[in-house]
């Protein structure tokens, strides 16, 4: 099995040197690309079915197609989403940590192939190893040519920055961390026009998710089709990192087929529940995706699969929730997040949330009460995409929607039992 | 036209880009909204407008959208009463009701609340949530806005008011999630000069009105009537309000073509000098003994008769002053002996404008143009300060042409984040060329610095580089011929281009400069726009009447051809030098008409009670020659009435009664109409006194006043008659037809459902058009014909520093250099300390550091200021503040000393008077004949503060040079030797 983006991150992260990477290939293909016309690089994504990893799964040949090729009255920028705050989430920071020059030559061939001359890395607040190790990695590379002016020789140029967030979930969101990145609120932008045609300072910008744009350098030297036929599944191409985190025996990330099913990942690659815990659901792709249960374990996480069965991929890190863990508490925990982390412009995520974090927290301190049950539905059924300005306070309400849906019973003995039946006492 | 279905029936609306929530809301929809703003536009914030968005006719789940970021296209099917979007907007309510504190009983916002109206239209009456509700700290703002947090549902209405359309900057939104917070870093006053709009823009109580406040009064029990903002030339339209004999507050009355929705600060909160503890409310005569008790009416009006029948009378007039007020005292006078109330050179400046705009180069803009406009130029004025409404709509220009490239991305020009997304920090063109830095520097694409006179030149230049025809500018320095080539170009740039300017710097070559650019921009295709700001809310109305300014009137009393003086509405100190004004005042006989208690009035043998615009009905032009009504609000205590009914009287009592007398104000402007042609479309203003709708008067008071038998009651238990306003349609009742009156006579906007501010949707034609009805005002200047008129040429000399004197101009302050709204407590909290200010460089030169006082010499006037530093103001030149109480009047721009030894006393003398522009005006019937005849010289001493005006220190308005320090050697100032 093909694990072209892990295979040579050290199992202590340390990151591959400049040296190191060339020595397995790297910037092999950037070599290739700068020669060949920019197209090519998007034609040879367009061909692999590669889908945006940051959640949104689109197909990100696509997204780069709609770039206007033909737009010179200013600059056009790439931004990488390296703002992993996903609850649950960290994919994105063993690619950066372990194998900052894989990112490096994937913005490298994506800047080229939509002619972008400035690339933002936008990294998240917290990951400070990552952004030293990055420093390192551009610093090697803008010696060797790599970056900067005439890259290898050709008429391309690209400067890349590392820019440190905030600290805020919503500047994760592409158009919030627009905002983010020129000086404002991330407030998120309203949408059409598209970030590719108007987007950073008012101009062109593809924004990319890290292990995306990990995933282009070896399109670019292995093809398209190659790439494609890694996954097990028609419509998505490559590999994907998936991860389980919660009481499992071997908790972890994993570079796998894309398509590979949740029990596959869970029995085999995460070994199962602990000693003494079961199974009762799991968010597959990060916090704001709905829970699946046991009937769900044999669905391929892929894009397609998971939404039919009624959830989202997401970021393909799954939380797995067992029979001695409140989802009540679950869900409280997640929504006193999102509450915290709502940018406060529209009026039902602002106002929703912390409504509903405070009803949850009331169902698990024993004050909860019938009526509290319909306040939770009515959310449910009010914020949903469309009906707020941005996707969080839907994204908000898939886990506690579906926990309604799948652990009623357990929401109604809060307010029965007048108290928690996990907590002691 | 382009067909859209609500509930399936088909609606024609015009296939214009406009979002679904105006477009529901002009077909007369009830749609609850709050972050959205006419003059705003979408954001979709608030997501209280949602209705439903149906496929097609078979579709029957449809999705709930937001009405104001859905642009409406042919075949639109929505529906507004779908259940689920009722629920949904019901829930917005419910959600931004968890944390607002349902304090309406004692929120001053209560009865015109937005936010009361749309919960109360949403249907939401039971709240579900049953936690704690966050709670804030307020601020201190400053004395114009009380700041009430707790209050707020987060709508980003104030903040995108204040920054993006204000340009404000010490106002921003912090915090985040539920615990945003609307304020500055810290407290303090909030500097923007458009903040009061902040009261009207916010749909609750966060921001109200602090004036109001501090003389509270429920919103239902103010007697209202359409008004005219009297402090400054724009003219801008005012709702007043009043309850027990106190005007309470002023809020903006829509008008499309001038301010819109919005006020400046001077405009909202200077109306507080009606109340002021100065205000004369009885006659006042002065004794033999110079007591001056107050008397009677009757007595006063027999004393002054007596003087008018047996004297050589002249009358001075009030260029803050009605049409009505001047034009009584001009018939009083006779024509030859009537003079208006301000000096020669102002008059020739204001007249100037005016051939301007008739001549026609190009003709005067709107507000609501100068803010269309899409290239401008500003030439010499402060228009901040000035003129403020135009600073607002500079702000709006400078957006056009980005907004116009957003627009070619399909971009709909209401989406204001997106359009703020793609524009980015593009604006402009704007050119400004000042003397000093202004307020709206952060827009200008460039400026430029320099005295009036090279400020003048740059503008002939501009012209020159347009149209090669125009008169070229001598000895020019590079890099000015190539700033006047690019903002030729910038100017051509535009499809809409505006040339500002004004008569602040008091320099006509200014204002014939920027003719000659209109002028070369019409030639070239453009059809540009002119706009002058000038000095009051009358100037141009009076400068109308035939008759010189005061200087004129000086000469008259000094030739003997006058004995008596009647002044209208005027403090001469403020249009005079204290010793030319003492002169005046030292007439054998003086009666003064006017509102406050002021030097003037307190030389006077007899002073009468003047209306204020609250107190009594009139008509004002603007600087662009609109004429406008403002409507008495209420009947003041006292003997208080307006200045013509006060003259007309007289006029009876001397014998000098007019042909038909004026028993109203429609009989005064027929006698006016009459008289003077210019005047003709006067009556057309607006209605007639007779005008009724159905049959009755439209009531000052609202439906739900209270108090109507009882506030009287303490005096006689029988309700009393509502008195009678002979002057209007209007009555001082709560009885009347209430519904939607022609534009000139709207009281308040109130709707049913609707008790906000923003009823004023319901009287719109469409919302952000024109009102219903036929347009409130007129423009009474035409201009004169297609074919361009010839370029000015005077162009000025280049300025030269002088080595010992300084070029004093005036610097304005929208807080302090208007007299009336100095009164306002508010105001006057705002206004600058004095302070003479010199360029940095300069200062260092001299010696001087940040607030170091030195004596300040002009002419006669010695004053001790504390020197500011300036990193702009051009070399050799220093700026005074404009019209500060307590400050005497200087001829500026002039020239002078400044020592940082003060003399202890000082010989007056004479000194050389130097005004640029003033000999290149033409003033009619200026006669120019004010006499060298010097006076005695006088010694003055010098205080800190200068004292009171006092008869007896005279001097001339134009002396000989010659201004010798006799006790102090340190006053270094060389004699200029006359040309």
């Amino acid at each position: 099995m093909e694990r072209p983006l892990t295979q040579h991150i050290r199992p202590d992260r340390e990151p591959l040197t400049l040296r190191e990477y060339e020595q397995v290939g790297g910037y092999q293909a950037a070599r290739r690309a700068l020669q060949a016309a920019p197209r090519e690089v998007t034609e040879q994504v367009l061909k692999s079915n590669l889908r945006g990893r940051g959640g949104g799964g689109f197909l990100t040949g696509q997204k780069w197609s709609l770039v206007p090729p033909d737009d010179h009255n200013g600059p056009k920028y790439l931004v990488i989403n390296a703002d992993e705050m996903e609850p649950g989430t960290m994919k994105d920071r063993w690619l950066l940590e372990g194998q900052p020059h894989q990112l490096l030559e994937g913005v490298l061939l994506s800047a080229y192939a939509i002619q972008a001359r400035v690339a933002y890395i936008f990294l998240r607040w917290d990951y400070k190893l990552a952004a030293r190790r990055l420093q390192q990695a551009l610093a090697e590379a803008y010696g060797q040519r790599l970056l900067g002016a005439n890259i290898l020789g050709t008429p391309f140029c690209l400067d890349v920055h590392v820019h440190t967030s905030a600290g805020r979930y919503m500047c994760g969101e592409e158009t919030g961390l627009l905002n983010a990145l020129e000086g404002r609120r991330p407030t998120p932008r309203s949408r059409p026009p598209f970030a590719v045609t108007c987007g950073l300072w008012g101009r062109p910008t593809a924004i990319n998710n890290v292990e995306t744009l990990c995933c282009v350098p070896h399109i670019v030297q292995r093809g398209g089709e190659w790439f494609r036929a890694l996954s097990r599944s028609p419509d998505d191409g490559g590999t994907k990192i998936y991860g389980a985190s919660g009481r499992l025996r071997k908790p972890g990330l994993w570079e796998l087929p894309l398509g590979t099913t949740a029990r596959e990942i869970l029995m085999e690659h995460a070994g199962g529940l602990a000693d003494g815990y079961r199974f009762r659901g799991l968010l597959p792709g990060g916090a704001s995706t709905d829970f699946l249960v046991e009937q769900h374990l044999d669905v391929k996480l892929d894009f397609a699969s998971v939404e039919k069965a009624g959830s989202r991929l997401g970021t393909g890190t799954m939380v797995v929730l067992d029979d001695r863990t409140c989802p009540v508490g679950l869900v409280l925990n997640l929504m006193q997040f999102f509450a915290r982390e709502s940018c406060g412009w529209c009026t039902p995520c602002r106002e929703g949330l912390p409504w509903l974090a405070r009803t949850l927290q009331a169902l698990e301190d024993g004050l909860g009460t019938p009526a509290d049950l319909d306040v939770l539905e009515a959310h449910v059924r009010a914020i949903r995409p469309g009906h707020t300005f941005c996707a969080l306070a839907p994204g908000a309400m898939e886990p506690l929607g579906s926990a309604l849906k799948y652990f009623r019973p357990d929401f109604e003995r809060h307010v029965a039992d007048r108290r928690c039946p996990w907590r002691a006492g | 036209m382009i067909t859209i279905y609500v509930e399936n029936q088909p609606y024609a609306v015009e296939a214009d880009d406009r979002n679904l929530l105006a477009v529901c809301l002009s077909l007369g929809f009830d749609l609850p909204y709050f972050c959205w703003h006419p003059a705003l536009h979408s954001v979709g914030a608030c997501r209280q407008c949602a209705v439903k968005l149906f496929k097609d006719e078979n579709d029957k789940k449809g999705r709930l959208i937001m009405a104001c970021m859905t642009p409406v296209k042919d075949g639109l099917r929505i529906s507004v009463a779908d259940p689920e979007a009722v629920a949904f907007r019901a829930g917005v309510i419910e959600w931004l009701m968890v944390n607002h504190p349902h304090d309406c009983p004692v929120c001053d916002e209560g009865g015109e609340c937005h936010l009361q109206d749309m919960t109360v239209m949403t249907g939401h009456v039971h709240r579900r949530y049953r936690f704690t509700k966050r709670t804030h700290r307020n601020q201190d703002l400053g004395p114009f806005l009380h700041h009430e947090m707790n209050r707020c549902i987060q709508c980003y209405r104030c903040v995108r008011f204040y920054r993006d359309y204000a340009g404000g900057r010490d106002f921003d939104v912090l915090g985040w999630h539920d615990d945003v917070y609307f304020g500055r870093h810290a407290d303090g006053v909030l500097e923007n000069e458009f903040s009061g709009n902040l009261v009207e823009v916010c749909p609750t109580g966060v921001f109200t009105d602090k004036t109001l406040k501090q003389h509270s009064v429920r919103k239902w029990d103010l007697q209202t009537a359409p008004s005219v903002c009297v402090h400054c030339s724009l003219g801008c339209n005012t709702l007043a309000g009043e309850r027990y004999g106190t005007l309470r507050r002023i809020l903006s009355r829509y008008h499309q073509s001038v301010n819109g929705y919005f006020l400046c600060d001077r405009g909202r909160y200077g109306y507080e000098f009606v109340n002021s503890p100065r205000r004369i409310r009885q006659p006042v005569l002065r004794g033999a003994d110079g007591a001056r008790p107050a008397a009677s009416p009757a007595a006063a009006m027999a004393r002054a008769a007596g003087i008018i029948a047996g004297g050589r009378v002249i009358g001075i007039g009030s260029p803050r002053g009605s049409l009505e007020g001047n034009f009584a005292l001009q018939q009083l006078v006779g024509p030859d002996r009537f003079f208006h109330g301000v000096s020669d050179q102002e008059l020739g400046l204001v007249r100037l404008t005016l051939a301007i705009a008739r001549q026609g180069p190009a003709p005067l803009a709107s507000l609501r143009e100068a803010g269309e406009s899409d290239a401008i130029f500003v030439l010499g004025e402060d228009v901040t300060n000035t003129a403020p409404m135009l600073a607002l709509a500079v702000r709006q220009a400078v957006g056009r042409q980005p907004t116009a490239l957003a627009e070619q991305k399909r971009i709909h020009p209401w989406e204001s984040l997106v359009v703020r997304d793609a524009v980015q920090q593009a604006k402009g063109p704007c050119f400004i060329a000042s003397a000093d830095q202004t307020k709206l520097d952060d827009v200008a694409t460039a400026m430029y610095r320099g005295t009036p006179d090279d400020l003048a030149r740059l503008g002939f230049a501009v012209a020159h580089a347009l149209d090669a025809s125009a008169p070229g500018v001598p000895d020019l320095a590079p890099d000015v011929a190539s700033l006047a080539r690019r903002i030729a170009d910038g100017l051509l740039a535009g499809q809409r281009p505006l040339v500002m300017s004004g008569t602040g710097l008091a320099s006509a070559a200014l204002l014939q400069a920027a003719a000659n650019v209109a002028g070369a921009l019409t030639k070239a295709g453009r059809p540009a726009k002119l706009c002058f700001a000038v000095p009051e809310c009358n100037s141009v109305g009076t400068a109308l009447f035939e008759g010189g300014g005061l200087e004129s009137a000086l000469a008259a009393l000094r030739q003997g051809a006058a004995d008596t003086v009647i002044i209208l509405e005027n403090d001469l100190y403020r249009h005079l030098p204290a010793a030319v004004a003492a002169e005046l005042l030292a007439a054998p006989h003086v009666v003064v008409l006017d509102h406050l208690a002021t030097a003037t009035t307190a030389a006077a043998e007899v002073v009468l009670p003047a209306a204020t615009f609250a107190e009594g009905s009139g008509t004002l032009v603007n600087n662009e020659g609109r004429a406008q009504r403002f409507f008495q609000v209420y009947v003041p205590d006292g003997d208080i009435r307006e200045s013509w009914r006060w003259l007309a009287e007289l006029m009876a009592a001397a014998g000098r009664a007019p042909a038909e007398p004026w028993p109203n104000l429609d009989a005064i402007l027929a006698a006016l109409s009459a008289a003077v042609p210019v005047f003709e479309g006067l009556r057309e203003v607006a209605p007639p006194a007779e005008f009724r709708m159905d049959g009755q008067k439209i009531p000052r008071q609202p439906a739900r006043y209270s108090g109507r038998t009882a506030l009287t009651g303490n005096r006689d238990v029988h309700e009393p008659k509502p008195p009678d306003d002979a002057d209007s349609p209007l009555a001082f009742s709560m009885e009347g037809q209430p519904g939607h009156p022609p534009p000139a006579l709207i009281p308040r906007y109130w709707a049913p459902g609707w008790n906000s501010v923003q009823a004023l949707n319901k009287f719109q034609q469409e919302v952000g058009g024109p009102l219903q009805g036929e347009t409130a005002g007129r423009r009474l200047l035409a201009t004169a014909s297609a074919s361009a008129p010839a370029y000015f040429t005077a162009v000025p000399p280049a300025f030269v520093a002088r080595a010992s004197e300084w070029l004093f101009i005036p610097a304005y302050h929208i807080f302090g250099s208007e007299d009336l709204s100095l009164e306002a407590p508010g105001v006057a909290q705002r206004a600058p300390r004095p302070y003479v200010q010199v360029n940095g460089s300069d200062a260092e030169r001299q010696g001087w550091v940040e607030g170091q006082e030195v004596a300040v010499v002009i002419g006669d006037a010695v004053q001790r200021l504390s020197v500011r530093r300036s990193a702009h103001l051009p070399s050799g030149v220093a700026a005074l503040p404009a019209g500060l109480s307590g400050r005497p009047w200087l001829p500026l721009p002039g020239w002078g000393t400044i020592s940082s030894e003060a003399p202890a006393v000082l010989i007056m003398g004479r000194s050389d008077r130097f005004l640029p522009g003033v000999e290149r005006v033409n003033v009619p019937k200026a006669t120019g004949t004010v006499t060298d005849s010097a006076p005695e010289e006088t010694i003055m001493r010098i205080a800190a503060e200068p004292p009171p005006p006092v008869s007896g220190v005279s001097a001339t308005l134009r002396s000989r040079p010659s201004l010798r320090s006799t006790s102090s050697p340190a006053s270094p100032r060389a004699p200029e030797v006359p040309p």
